[in-house]
């Protein structure tokens, strides 16, 4: 309820924001008019053309500003996307269900079970989240429909907000595979690592063989593999590292995309983010117009 | 007869915006481009360095050879009969006749949606004759109800020295139509020959000429163009017409003159802080005809004595003398959402109207009506004649892409006017694409196809 009063209160301001803009669009827009219409019979004050210009670039350099807030408000109003993402058979699914409270996706120790994304709405700390839990990642395969999960699954992690990639701790740490089967070694893989707001998740670590020095463990393998993430070891059977994993998330979306009271007001609307791109577009061209052409700028600003 | 063709108030056609206006009236074969083009002693292209969008073709004009060869064209026009007398009352035929009370409800109906519950039928001269006709178009400039302001003295009067339309008005509010009051002015004539030019910056004509008329190659006077000078008011003007403000009646704030072309009164009033206002001193003619000078920027109403003492205050001016007082005319207008976009009222059929009673000011709006409206009524004439019942006369309509007159029609018939109609370049969306120099393109063939 909080919540939405704050917003509704960010809204009133917005709309006197936006006004304002309105307002003085249309002085400038006068004045350029008054300079072709009249300069020439009656005295135009001096400047009146480079007063325009600058106004202009002050509103441009002022919507620009609004329009750079990193989504924040279109975020808030559809959820925080974070994607998981991982090698086959890691526990992305059962960490989406552990996440969920119920059992969304479906889980099975065979490797390959979720094909497609499977998505479900949460709440952490009170941000709105879109989790979306995706294809094991792998190599090459024969199957048409895995390669097109496994297609998918990339596509949304680069698109999310927020990455988790997940690694079987087992996997990982105990070093019994080959570095070269795992999929950790490719460059989309790496290059999903290098986003912001990515964090490694080593799970199933109640199968390792021991779990002291888990941490330790952890980090040497990080520094092993270059990776400069965040890494959170977890266990979803035993809920190791819980705490840490929701804290972490949540503090994340809070630096990242929390509304403190200095803030800017957030654009909510895709609808006001077009008009306002469309408008920046004009204002742009006005400015790169020179006086002689004054009367195509006039119609810049007509269209701003 | 041989006040056809007077230039009431400034002597030159055109302009920023209503320069496009005259080439759009030549290009359907209207007559001012031409007149102007044939009397024009000074010629220039304003706003030549905005681009053609912009350009206002605009002349200074020699009042005795516009006024001539006006004459001398329309009394050699194949098909025109001039007649000259004063117009008392219109004449209507009603379909019912109507009491008291239903031409109370008549008057009380909305501009827009305006009925017709008549038709013209022809007009009754003061002198009691009577001329009938089937379509009549009114352009009356400012002369309805016209009353002058020279200091405190107001006198029925259309200009100085012609008499107002009274008759007129009252048959008009007789038959329901709702009329508003509009004021303008002009600024008082010198004697060139008392000026003193010698410390004013000159303004010349362009070489070469750009005539406004599109069958026009050159104008005759291209050659001895006549200059004009700059000069300006000082705080001292400025003292003098705000120690009189009591003196002049022009100022009632409920009257609308037009804030375009505002009274020297109103500038001083309304920029207080202005030290002082351009005026462009404009001959009237060439030196062979007059040595009349206009004083663009101080039209008034300030008593003729108080107008005498501030112009000596405006340098160069120290010994001009004046050879007329400025003056304010008030008149009536009609609310042009009466009209239709043939310019035919929607209460009268067969009524058109045209120029400053629709509210506009200017030649250039009122010979661009005056031209629509006058086919119009000319195209539904003839076509009444030729009994054709079932199909509707061919008119003349423009929309506001057709051009600046296109607009001018749109603009007074949604949405009224509060204040005289003047046009500029900003008031059409599409002044890239209605060009000065593009009017024969877009509206010759318009207007050929029917008949004009």
């Amino acid at each position: 309820a909080q919540r939405k009063l704050a917003v509704r209160q960010a809204h009133g301001e917005l709309f006197r924001m936006y006004e304002g803009w309105r307002v003085k669009m249309v002085q400038l827009r006068a004045q350029i008019e008054a300079y072709i219409d009249f300069s020439e019979d009656e005295n135009i004050e001096d400047g009146v053309y480079t007063q325009v210009c600058l106004e202009a670039k002050k509103l441009a350099d002022a919507i620009r500003a609004h329009l750079n807030d990193k989504r924040q408000g279109e975020i808030l109003r559809n959820g925080v996307a974070l994607s998981i993402v991982g090698p086959p058979n890691s526990g992305k699914s059962t960490l989406l269900n552990k996440l969920a409270q119920r059992q969304v996706a479906i889980v099975s120790p065979i490797a390959g079970t979720t094909r497609d994304i499977v998505e479900t709405t949460l709440d952490i700390g009170g941000y709105p989240l879109v989790v979306r839990d995706t294809a094991g990642l792998r190599k090459a395969s024969s199957d048409v429909i895995e390669m097109e999960g496994i297609r998918r699954a990339v596509e949304a992690a680069q698109e999310a907000d927020i990455r988790i990639c997940m690694v079987d701790a087992q996997q990982a740490l105990d070093c019994t595979t080959k570095p070269s089967d795992s999929f950790l070694q490719n460059a989309e893989w790496q290059a999903l690592l290098d986003l912001p707001h990515t964090f490694v998740v080593l799970s199933k670590i109640d199968t390792l063989k021991s779990s002291d020095g888990i941490q330790a463990a952890a980090q040497a393998w990080a520094q092993s593999q270059r990776i400069n993430n965040r890494i959170v070891p977890i266990s979803c059977a035993n809920m190791f590292g819980w705490e840490s994993l929701m804290q972490l998330l949540a503090d994340d979306i809070r630096t990242a995309w929390g509304t403190s009271v200095a803030q800017q007001m957030p654009l909510t609307k895709t609808r006001h983010r077009q008009h306002l791109q469309q408008c920046l577009e004009h204002l742009d061209s006005f400015e790169s117009i020179g006086e002689d052409m004054v009367v195509l700028g006039a119609e810049e600003l007509r269209g701003a | 007869v041989d006040t056809i063709g007077e230039m009431s108030c400034n002597p030159s056609f055109g302009g920023i915006g209503k320069g496009v206006l005259v080439r759009e009236v030549d290009a359907m074969d209207g007559l001012c481009g031409r007149m102007a083009d044939l009397g024009g002693v000074q010629f220039r292209i304003l706003n030549r360095s905005k681009g053609p969008a912009v350009h206002g073709p605009r002349a200074q004009v020699d009042r005795v050879i516009y006024k001539r060869n006006m004459l001398q064209t329309l009394q050699t026009y194949a098909g025109l009969d001039i007649k000259a007398g004063s117009v008392a009352d219109i004449l209507l035929d009603r379909s019912t006749e109507l009491d008291e009370q239903a031409l109370k409800r008549l008057a009380s109906q909305d501009s827009t949606l305006a009925t017709s519950s008549a038709t013209v039928v022809g007009v009754r001269l003061e002198s009691g004759e009577i001329i009938r006709a089937r379509k009549v178009v009114i352009t009356t400039g400012t002369f309805l109800g016209g009353e002058i302001h020279i200091g405190l003295k107001a006198f029925p009067s259309g200009r100085k020295g012609e008499a107002a339309s009274i008759g007129l008005s009252k048959s008009l509010k007789d038959a329901g139509f709702r009329l508003g009051r509009m004021k303008t002015g002009t600024p008082p004539r010198l004697d060139g020959l008392t000026i003193d030019y010698s410390r004013m910056p000159k303004q010349l004509g362009d070489m070469p000429v750009s005539s406004f008329s599109f069958i026009h190659d050159s104008v005759p006077h291209a050659n001895d163009q006549v200059v004009c000078y700059q000069t300006h008011t000082t705080p001292a003007v400025h003292d003098m017409i705000r120690a009189n403000f009591d003196q002049s009646i022009h100022i009632r704030e409920t009257i609308r003159g037009p804030r375009y072309c505002p009274s020297l009164e109103s500038k001083v009033k309304r920029f207080s802080e202005k030290e002082s206002h351009l005026i462009w001193l404009e001959p009237e003619g060439l030196p062979e005809h007059t040595s009349t000078v206009y004083p663009n920027g101080i039209s008034n109403t300030m008593p003729e004595d108080i107008q005498q003492k501030f112009l000596r205050m405006i340098p160069g001016l120290e010994n001009v003398v004046m050879t007329q007082p400025g003056y304010g005319v008030e008149y009536d207008h009609v609310d042009p959402r009466e009209l239709k976009r043939t310019l035919e009222t929607k209460r009268v059929t067969g009524l058109y109207m045209a120029g400053q009673i629709n509210g506009t000011t200017g030649y250039e709006e009122a010979a661009a009506q005056g031209l629509l409206a006058g086919a119009n009524a000319g195209l539904a004439a003839v076509h009444s004649k030729a009994e054709c019942e079932s199909q509707e006369a061919p008119q003349l309509t423009l929309d506001r892409s057709d051009g600046y007159l296109g607009v001018l029609i749109d603009d007074l018939i949604t949405r009224g006017v509060n204040e005289p109609y003047r046009v500029f370049t900003a008031r059409s969306e599409y002044r890239l694409s209605s060009r000065a120099n593009n009017a024969d393109l877009r509206l010759t063939r318009r207007a050929a196809a029917l008949g004009l």
